[in-house]
């Protein structure tokens, strides 16, 4: 069977493989004591005080774990009455998500945000294609803007217009007026916006795109401040994507799976199904567990969690302004930027990442939004106690103290982790991508 | 204590941060926002559950679908998971990890990337891999862009009639809005050889939606002389036995990782691949993963050839992805450690055995013809119902068996995976040999 030298094809007519394959040849016990081994290296929310910016790090509660493998049997293509259970979860996500939101109706088949972003820049282009509106080839993104914002504008077809911020941070609404015209298919915001600032001129946004044709696509990455507060859909936005494994506590999994389902006004409602964007239903088992999350919250605690996660956010920005440059200083929502160190000397953004390793947190994200040279971006969430935040500002005090005592310490940390700072240079300049088998 | 178990702050904390803040309420955070926009009074949701109400409310849910014996395929395989996976995958430092970004703590994630980049590249005898993509469909659009990238101004891509409609749909959707002129046909060769398009590449299934292994014999060359490049779409699991992408001279190969054993949860989360030669390198989307060192020698793992990605190029990255699937990445690299080579030659002869077994057995019954005679395939099958194909697939349902998924060409499918026993097998046959159809 599977021989690729049969007695009537040679090897070039055979449909076999004739490489051998190279797969590892290993034990049961020595497969989990690898991956084990290779776990203990890794730092997640369930290790410590994870702030990175725009990531809404917040605790994956662990019932949702276990509800996923009830409907693992469930093939993709099993007809409707055999599925009823299956659908009754993504009924009443659809509503549940469009009441949070203020949106009429979602598709799930986004598996992330930025193709949640891809999918909603679908509809907007439908919307305006289906009205014979040919000539709306450009799309707004505020210079804060997430880099995925761009980057799926231009996938999507869309030539890209930056509009500017301006010094206080909000989107320069004079700067806005101007590119507005019958080329405009609509702007993308996230709001709050990168700096973790509520943009208070939406109403005129809006407004001002509505009025010349376009719609308002809103970027779900910056929800978890409004969760149980402020509605997209009450602000004026047309589209708009959630990361359900940010706001709604589904496990970040080192980088997937996620899920990005896109909620449309009304007007756009009959044609929310129609790209389709991924194989089947989206990532069901990752809906199941953002359901799980809105039932075991409910109405009650809903309204808390955007408020906290605020608070917690500016609680650590005023414990540490001193130390650290605050280039904007009124309130923030969810996050924050610190421009670097108030007197950080040739002590870096990365150096003061670094360092933050080694006593045992997360970095924030770093160099990130652009407008700032030494962006540090934190974000804590609702689910860190005060204790925690307290830990953390200590460390970053301490870390300001060391910056000027002794900055190589910090040149040259992290000292207590697995590994020290590699060579990224030699890495992309000499990619070596796999194993050698030579 | 506070009332809500994921919120820690007691009334206490939340004054003194007030404090430290200078305001005197929660509502006072929200002072920038225009007070028609807050939201007043509750949401219409329900009210909050305890840990044992939410178990309760699902597993009543989970009872209303229907249990059955899976006989079908179409892109999302019924293949055995071995329990070391979940085990392994739902380990804490793995899964509430973010995108490995610093990456002197995050070396479990880079690792496991790394070693799936490495066995992605040995199942498909391509030179690089990603770090993963969404699933199978969204890593053939991906791939569709990228040979308009690879071949600059050329704007067409061909894509077989007989990939997977999941696949075709998505295509289809990826290239309506992105300006790609996609053309689908039944017969490839001949759409590329009348070199009227401005090719810019071709895609093909490795295994095709009616189950059997295609022959790309001279594909390759043909769309190479065209000025375009050759992706096979893949099942990883197949591979360890057809012949590669590599070997049929293919640029670029893609597929699903669901068939790595990971299962079927109603279509996701699934994990999509993509490989490329040396070549192609810089245009591919998504995260890649490269060995380098530290100060002291010691070998690390990084993020690497990031200047691609969205973070930095904006509008000029080679694509928008920015979060994958890398938790069912570890979970394929898992089940390949587990199964080994032997271990997956083992489970495909144990395929084909067994779905040659039941076409053989369905065709005892009479009530089929063979459209497809002398083809080969691994374990997914067509054959045309000589009675009403819903009638059938119903009948089926009735006795607690998914199989027999009609195609528009008046065709039902069939796929037996391992887990699939000889006693499911004829009990199936005998559902189908008595039923009046």
């Amino acid at each position: 069977m599977f021989d690729s030298c049969d007695s009537t094809k040679d090897v070039q007519q055979s449909l076999w493989r004739s490489t051998p394959l190279n797969l590892p040849e290993v034990s049961e016990p020595d497969v989990v004591r690898h991956y084990t081994n290779l776990s203990q290296m890794n730092f997640g929310v369930d290790t410590g005080f994870y702030p990175l910016g725009s990531c809404t790090m917040k605790y994956n509660p662990k019932i949702n774990e276990e509800i996923v493998p009830q409907f693992n049997g469930i093939h993709p293509l099993q007809p409707a009455q055999t599925v009823q259970g299956v659908q009754a979860v993504y009924d009443f996500m659809d509503k549940a998500l469009a009441e949070i939101t203020g949106m009429k109706r979602f598709t799930f088949l986004p598996c992330a945000g930025a193709h949640g972003e891809l999918t909603g820049l679908m509809l907007m282009k439908e919307y305006h294609l289906r009205r014979g509106d040919t000539a709306r080839t450009k799309v707004i993104v505020p210079d804060s803007a997430h880099g995925t914002n761009p980057a799926s504008a231009a996938v999507c077809g869309f030539d890209i217009v930056v509009v500017k911020s301006r010094p206080d941070g909000l989107v320069d609404v004079e700067d806005l007026k101007p590119l507005l015209g019958p080329d405009i298919a609509g702007i993308m915001m996230t709001n709050p916006n990168t700096l973790g600032l509520f943009e208070r001129d939406i109403k005129e946004i809006a407004s001002l795109v509505h009025g010349c044709g376009g719609l308002l696509y809103y970027d779900g990455a910056n929800m978890n401040p409004l969760l149980g507060v402020v509605r997209p859909g009450d602000m004026g936005f047309d589209i708009m994507h959630l990361n359900l494994h940010k706001t709604f506590s589904t496990p970040h999994g080192g980088g997937g799976p996620g899920s990005g389902p896109v909620g449309v006004a009304e007007r756009l409602v009959p044609i929310v199904d129609v790209p389709k964007t991924s194989g089947f239903h989206g990532n069901f088992g990752v809906i199941l567990r953002a359901c799980a999350y809105i039932l075991t919250i409910g109405r009650e605690n809903l309204k808390m969690a955007g408020p906290l996660a605020t608070l917690a956010a500016n609680y650590i920005k005023e414990s540490l302004k001193d130390s650290y440059k605050l280039p904007i200083p009124t309130v923030c929502k969810h996050e924050f930027v610190f421009d670097g160190l108030a007197d950080g000397g040739d002590v870096t953004t990365l150096d003061v990442a670094k360092r933050l390793l080694d006593y045992g947190f997360h970095a924030p994200t770093i160099y990130f939004p652009l407008l700032f040279h030494q962006a540090l971006m934190i974000e804590p969430t609702e689910t860190e106690s005060k204790e925690t935040l307290d830990a953390f500002i200590d460390v970053m005090h301490l870390i300001a103290r060391e910056a000027s005592e002794n900055p190589e310490l910090l040149h040259t940390a992290p000292h207590n982790t697995p590994i020290g700072r590699p060579d990224e240079t030699a890495a992309a300049r000499q990619p070596i991508l796999k194993y050698s088998f030579d | 204590m506070s009332t809500f178990a994921y919120f820690p702050h007691t009334e206490e904390d939340i004054k003194v941060m007030l404090e430290r803040v200078g305001l005197s309420s929660l509502g006072e955070l929200y002072s920038d926002v225009p007070p028609e926009f807050i939201h007043k009074g509750d949401y219409d949701l329900p009210s909050a559950m305890t840990e044992e109400e939410v178990r309760r409310w699902f597993e009543n849910l989970a009872a209303k679908d229907t249990r059955l014996v899976v006989f079908a395929g179409a892109g999302a395989y019924d293949h055995y998971t071995p329990s070391v996976i979940p085990y392994i995958t739902s380990r804490s430092e793995f899964i509430t990890a973010y995108t490995p970004y610093q990456c002197e703590i995050s070396q479990g994630t880079l690792r496991y990337i790394f070693e799936w980049q490495t066995m992605i590249c040995s199942l498909t005898g391509l030179d690089v891999a990603n770090a993963s993509m969404y699933d199978g469909p969204t890593a053939a659009a991906e791939a569709m862009r990228m040979c308009v990238a690879c071949t600059r101004k050329r704007n067409t891509v061909v894509a077989s009639a007989r990939l997977l409609p999941a696949v075709l749909s998505v295509l289809e959707t990826y290239s309506r809005y992105s300006g790609i002129n996609l053309v689908v046909t039944d017969d490839v060769q001949e759409a590329v050889a009348e070199g009227t398009l401005d090719l810019a590449g071709v895609i093909v299934p490795s295994i095709n939606r009616f189950g059997i292994v295609e022959s790309h014999l001279g594909l390759a060359d043909l769309v190479h002389q065209m000025g375009g490049l050759l992706v096979e779409y893949c099942d990883p699991s197949a591979l360890a036995v057809v012949k590669t992408p590599a070997e049929w001279g293919a640029d670029i190969a893609v597929g699903d990782g669901q068939s790595l054993g990971i299962p079927l949860c109603y279509g996701g989360p699934y994990v999509g691949f993509m490989a490329c030669r040396e070549q192609w390198m810089r245009k591919l989307p998504g995260r890649i993963v490269g060995q380098t060192a530290d100060a002291a020698g010691r070998r690390a793992f990084v993020l690497t050839l990031q200047a691609r990605e969205q973070h930095i190029r904006r509008e000029k990255a080679t694509s928008n992805i920015c979060s994958n699937e890398s938790l069912m990445a570890l979970w394929c690299t898992v089940y390949l450690s587990i199964m080994g080579p032997e271990g997956m030659r083992k489970l495909n002869a144990i395929c084909y055995e067994r779905s040659h077994y039941l076409k053989e057995q369905l065709l005892a019954t009479g009530k089929f013809e063979d459209p497809f005679e002398g083809r080969t395939f691994l374990k997914e099958f067509a054959l045309k119902p000589l009675c009403n194909a819903e009638k059938l697939q119903q009948a089926l349902l009735d006795a607690g068996f998914f199989g027999a998924l009609p195609t528009p060409e008046g065709y039902v499918t069939f796929c037996v995976t391992e887990r699939r026993t000889p006693e499911e097998i004829d009990a199936l046959v005998k559902v189908i040999k008595e039923a009046a159809l």
